[in-house]
């Protein structure tokens, strides 16, 4: 999982303090990676470096207020056009990254979901090639493991689609 | 690639009803099928699916653009023209199969061969090769009320691959078939594609649509995008 590209992600709508770009993080993503503050101000650190982001200004407590530069942007918007592979563990990366691309402003989500979609069904080809090729039935099973799993993230994509739709037609109304 | 594609739409409009009513169910639509090649279509529901698939097998009409099969142009071919394309060339397996509920498996099976003017005897054993290719030969003379739903849909498919059809079009072929038996109905398609056919797959499953060379995806009558065509191309037809 990136914590680099969820940072930069979250800093996009506005500046943050550390402390709240942690909750901000937890609160988007469910929980389901706890980030711990020191992990949080490192990566601040090495972005910094890279001229990602910006240290501002402190209040009062001396914490320092982040925000994105133009080439933190261009990084963000590099991550959010190219599809999670799919070798990565653990998976939960895509979750995450859907998660952070609904609360971006001005991002075209679907497309982010198409591009996605169509990495995964094209491993999903490469199986199922595979399996055409195959005789043997344990192999031809554990290739079903791989199909059957990309099948599952490909039905959710379609899901978050469907419920992006809903809430853009809610929201219109 | 080098074939003659054997199915061709190019820039096909559909639109369903007039003025404030009216639903644009495809829009500039275009792509060809070529022999070897099987073509998944995906998109949820409403995003025009049957509808381009009803178009390209010659059921409906594009209100522009033209749809050619084998060359033929199907709006030139006229009423007489369609039916035959689709008694000798054209397989159709329909969403919900449409059998004929007074005629048998076999004869579900042999009436497009028989139209043709096959003969009896002969429509009649293609009809039960065709079944046996789908596991349900041992059903040949039973009437579709007389079936299970995938049962019907084995029939339905075995009416649309019986005879050399050039072009198959499915949709949601494996809509009431456990895994594994969807699993031997896209092997079936398949192979058809294989030995020179073009298919067009309608399909929900994105684990049947990893059998295609090329996935097609709609959203309001609209491609939106396409995968694996790079390799399809690369790999030529005897893949
Ligand atoms: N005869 C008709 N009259 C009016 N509208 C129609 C007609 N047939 C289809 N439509 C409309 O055209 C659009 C596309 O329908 P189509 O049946 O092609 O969708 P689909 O992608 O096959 O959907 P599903 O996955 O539910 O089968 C829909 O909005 C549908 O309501
Ligand atoms: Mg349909």
């Amino acid at each position: 999982m990136s914590v680099k590209h969820a940072l930069l992600a979250l800093l996009e709508p506005e500046p943050m303090y550390g402390y709240q770009l942690r909750s901000a993080f937890e609160e988007r993503t469910a929980e389901l990676w706890p980030l711990n503050i020191g992990q949080v101000y490192t990566t601040l650190s090495r972005l910094e470096r890279d001229g990602l982001v910006e240290g501002g200004e402190t209040n009062a407590e001396g914490q320092q207020l982040y925000r994105l530069t133009a080439a933190g942007k261009d990084e963000l918007a590099e991550w959010f056009g190219s599809a999670v592979p799919r070798t990565q563990p653990p998976r939960e990366e895509l979750a995450i990254k859907i998660a952070l691309a609904v609360g971006s402003s001005g991002l075209d989500v679907t497309a982010v979901i198409q591009k996605q979609r169509s990495a995964t069904m094209t491993a999903l080809q490469s199986y199922t090639r595979a399996k055409r090729a195959t005789t043997d039935l344990a192999h031809g099973l554990v290739l079903d493991a791989l199909v059957f799993d990309a099948e599952a993230e490909i039905r959710w994509l379609d899901h978050c689609e469907a419920r992006l739709r809903q809430a853009q037609r809610d929201g219109a109304r | 690639m080098s074939t003659n594609p054997v199915l061709q739409l190019d820039r096909v409009t559909r639109v369903h009803g007039t003025g404030e009513l009216a639903v644009h169910a495809l829009r500039e639509v275009s792509f060809e099928a070529h022999p070897g090649e099987l073509i998944a279509v995906m998109g949820p529901s409403g995003s025009g699916k049957s509808t381009l698939l009803t178009i390209a097998g010659g059921l409906d009409e594009p209100n522009a653009g033209r749809v050619l099969v084998e060359g033929a142009d199907l709006v030139a071919a006229g009423q007489s023209g369609r039916a035959k394309l689709r008694r000798t060339s054209i397989g159709y397996v329909f969403q919900d199969f449409n059998l004929i509920p007074a005629l048998t498996a076999a004869e579900n099976v042999s009436l497009p061969l028989e139209l043709d003017g096959t003969p009896a005897r002969a429509a009649r054993a293609a009809a039960v090769a065709a079944l046996e290719e789908v596991g349900v030969a041992d059903l040949a003379d039973r009437f579709p009320d007389e079936m299970s739903g995938g049962q019907q849909q084995r029939v339905a498919i075995a009416r649309a691959v019986v005879g050399e059809r050039r072009l198959i079009l499915a949709d949601e072929p494996t809509g009431a078939l456990d895994s594994v038996t969807g699993e031997e109905i896209l092997r079936l398609l398949r192979a058809r594609c294989d030995a020179g056919a073009a298919g067009v797959l309608v399909t929900h499953e994105p684990r049947h649509a990893g059998w295609a060379d090329r996935v097609v995806y709609l959203r309001d009558g609209l491609v939106v995008d396409e995968s694996g065509a790079a390799l399809a191309a690369g790999e030529g037809v005897n893949a």
